[in-house]
């Protein structure tokens, strides 16, 4: 597909709707609070950046998500593993991680803002708890798929279930981990927005919120969009991280071009 | 009495079932000597896995017993290599940390192994790979890797379960001339299964014949075709005899009929 053919007619196609979308918009008389023109957008982008505004609210709302997908990550894995590792915790700890998890969680959003204040600790708290759960089940059957067989070698070789644990459960849980990863990095993301939604001194959901009712709608366009492009920034990092950590999967690059066609 | 490497007396090995239970093996005794080459052949399900498992100590069996030398089996023992049908490698190991996954689990230590891993890979013609991953290798070259890991650690014996079934029949019969070439080199006692009545012929000195259902050992025939054996042998009359003979065997019992 990546033809330089193809790239053109791409390139072609994205300033032909962005005329378009202005064309319409000019030639509708639509007012620029139900639809802004993108020269608009375009504007309010610049205006948000030149003056700092957008960098500062950026960079916070950046961190909460940072923070919360690594709070998230680690508990769901410290929890998978134990969750697989021992009966005894999966048969008392998973039937309330499995309602927990069917609970929409970003209803959980007012009362984590009520019990952990306006400031980053809700919004680290409320992305850790939506990113997690992924982790969660994907470290989970990562290291329960470990191959009969290969099992058996270890055992064959007298190996401790430490052994078999390091050598063996933990790398082959590494694809699944890491797919885990691509998924809760977007959540954390997620998971912050909402809360600033909720409440909150700073962060682009916040900006959102106070736009909205400004009926600044050129301006929300223009946080859309930068949201849009970190969303793709965050899991370009998290795949260009996995595809260092499984250049030994074989089903990872295929696994790749099957994303880009989803994506 | 010289210790026999491996001696089994009156094993059985009893599968519990919705209906009382089948019998994988009932009652089979044998010992192999020490250096001896041995082949089990059997149609599948005959227990000739479950028999290669026992002698791993990945099963305990429920009557009966198995020792190594002397000792009496009771678990995994580290002086036993093991091939398996599939090579089993690790993908994210080189062909090298493959070939010293026992060094790593025995904690024998890699610098004193390292010479040896190299010795070995030069022996199955795998020199150049030592760094290559697994998916670069073909089939054969995998179970060359295996056979090379089971190796590392100098075990007194090699069992292996099937060890060539998954390839095919050019590269299997080049695998066997490879095997046999290793084996007079290293001098270790090899338990092989197969369900490959040539196979079991042209490798081994001496030819288990096991059949399902209880699972028994029918025969045990000696083959006496000198060494080093090249792949014309499988034309000679001998061996035509030995082959006919063993196939017959399963043909009165109904084992590959069945």
């Amino acid at each position: 597909m990546r033809s330089a053919k193809n790239i053109t007619l791409s390139v072609v196609l994205f300033c032909a709707s962005v005329v378009g979308w202005e064309a319409v918009v000019r030639g509708f008389q639509i007012p620029p609070f139900i639809l802004p023109p993108p020269s608009q957008v375009a504007l309010a982008l610049w205006r948000g950046f030149s003056s700092g505004l957008y960098l500062e609210h950026l960079s916070h709302t950046l961190l909460e998500t940072m923070l919360g997908f690594i709070v998230g990550s680690a508990l769901g894995l410290v929890l998978g593993t134990a969750v697989a590792l021992s009966r005894p915790v999966e048969f008392f700890l998973y039937p309330y991680i499995v309602m927990f998890q069917s609970l929409p969680k970003v209803a959980l959003a007012p009362l984590i803002v009520v019990w952990f204040g306006l400031g980053l600790t809700s919004k680290v708290i409320n992305a850790a708890l939506i990113a997690f759960f992924p982790l969660l089940v994907n470290t989970m059957v990562g290291l329960r798929s470990a191959d009969e067989e290969r099992v058996s070698l270890m055992r064959s070789l007298a190996a401790s279930e430490r052994q078999i644990f390091w050598m063996l459960r933990l790398p082959n849980a590494l694809p699944f981990v890491m797919a885990g990863l691509d998924v809760a990095m977007i959540f954390a993301l997620i998971g912050a927005i909402v809360a600033e939604f909720v409440g909150a001194q700073k962060g682009l959901g916040m900006l959102i919120q106070s736009m909205n009712f400004n009926m600044d709608v050129s301006g929300q366009f223009s946080i859309l969009l930068i949201l849009s492009v970190v969303g793709l920034l965050l899991n370009r990092g998290v795949m260009i991280i996995r595809k260092r950590v499984l250049f030994w999967d074989p089903s990872e690059k295929e696994r790749i071009d099957q994303e880009r066609v989803s994506a | 009495m010289v210790t026999e490497a491996i001696s089994v007396r009156s094993l059985s090995k009893l599968y519990a079932t919705r209906d009382g239970g089948v019998a994988a093996l009932e009652r089979i005794s044998f010992g192999l000597d020490e250096g001896e080459f041995v082949a089990v052949v059997g149609p599948s399900g005959c227990g000739k896995s479950t028999l290669l498992k026992i002698l791993a100590g990945l099963l305990a069996p429920t009557g009966g017993s198995a020792s190594l030398r002397g000792t009496p089996i009771a678990g995994p023992r580290r002086d036993i290599g093991v091939v398996f049908q599939a090579p089993v490698l690790f993908p994210w190991r080189t062909v090298l940390d493959n070939v010293l996954l026992p060094v790593d689990v025995q904690g024998l230590g890699r610098d004193r192994y390292l010479g040896s891993a190299m010795d070995l890979l030069a022996l199955v013609g795998l020199r150049e790979f030592e760094r290559r991953y697994p998916w670069e290798l073909s089939g054969g070259m995998q179970q060359r890797v295996a056979i090379t890991r089971a190796l590392i650690h100098d075990p007194a014996m090699l069992l292996m379960d099937e060890p060539f079934g998954a390839l095919d029949a050019m590269t299997r019969e080049h695998m066997n001339l490879e095997l046999q070439r290793i084996w007079m080199e290293r001098k270790k006692t090899v338990f092989f299964i197969t369900h490959s009545i040539p196979e079991a012929v042209f490798l081994a000195d001496r030819v288990l014949v096991m059949t399902p259902r209880p699972g028994r050992i029918v025969d045990d025939l000696r083959i006496e075709l000198p060494r080093p054996r090249s792949l014309d042998v499988m034309t000679s009359s001998d061996f035509g005899r030995y082959t006919r003979h063993i196939r017959g065997l399963f043909n009165v019992k109904g084992g590959l009929d069945a």
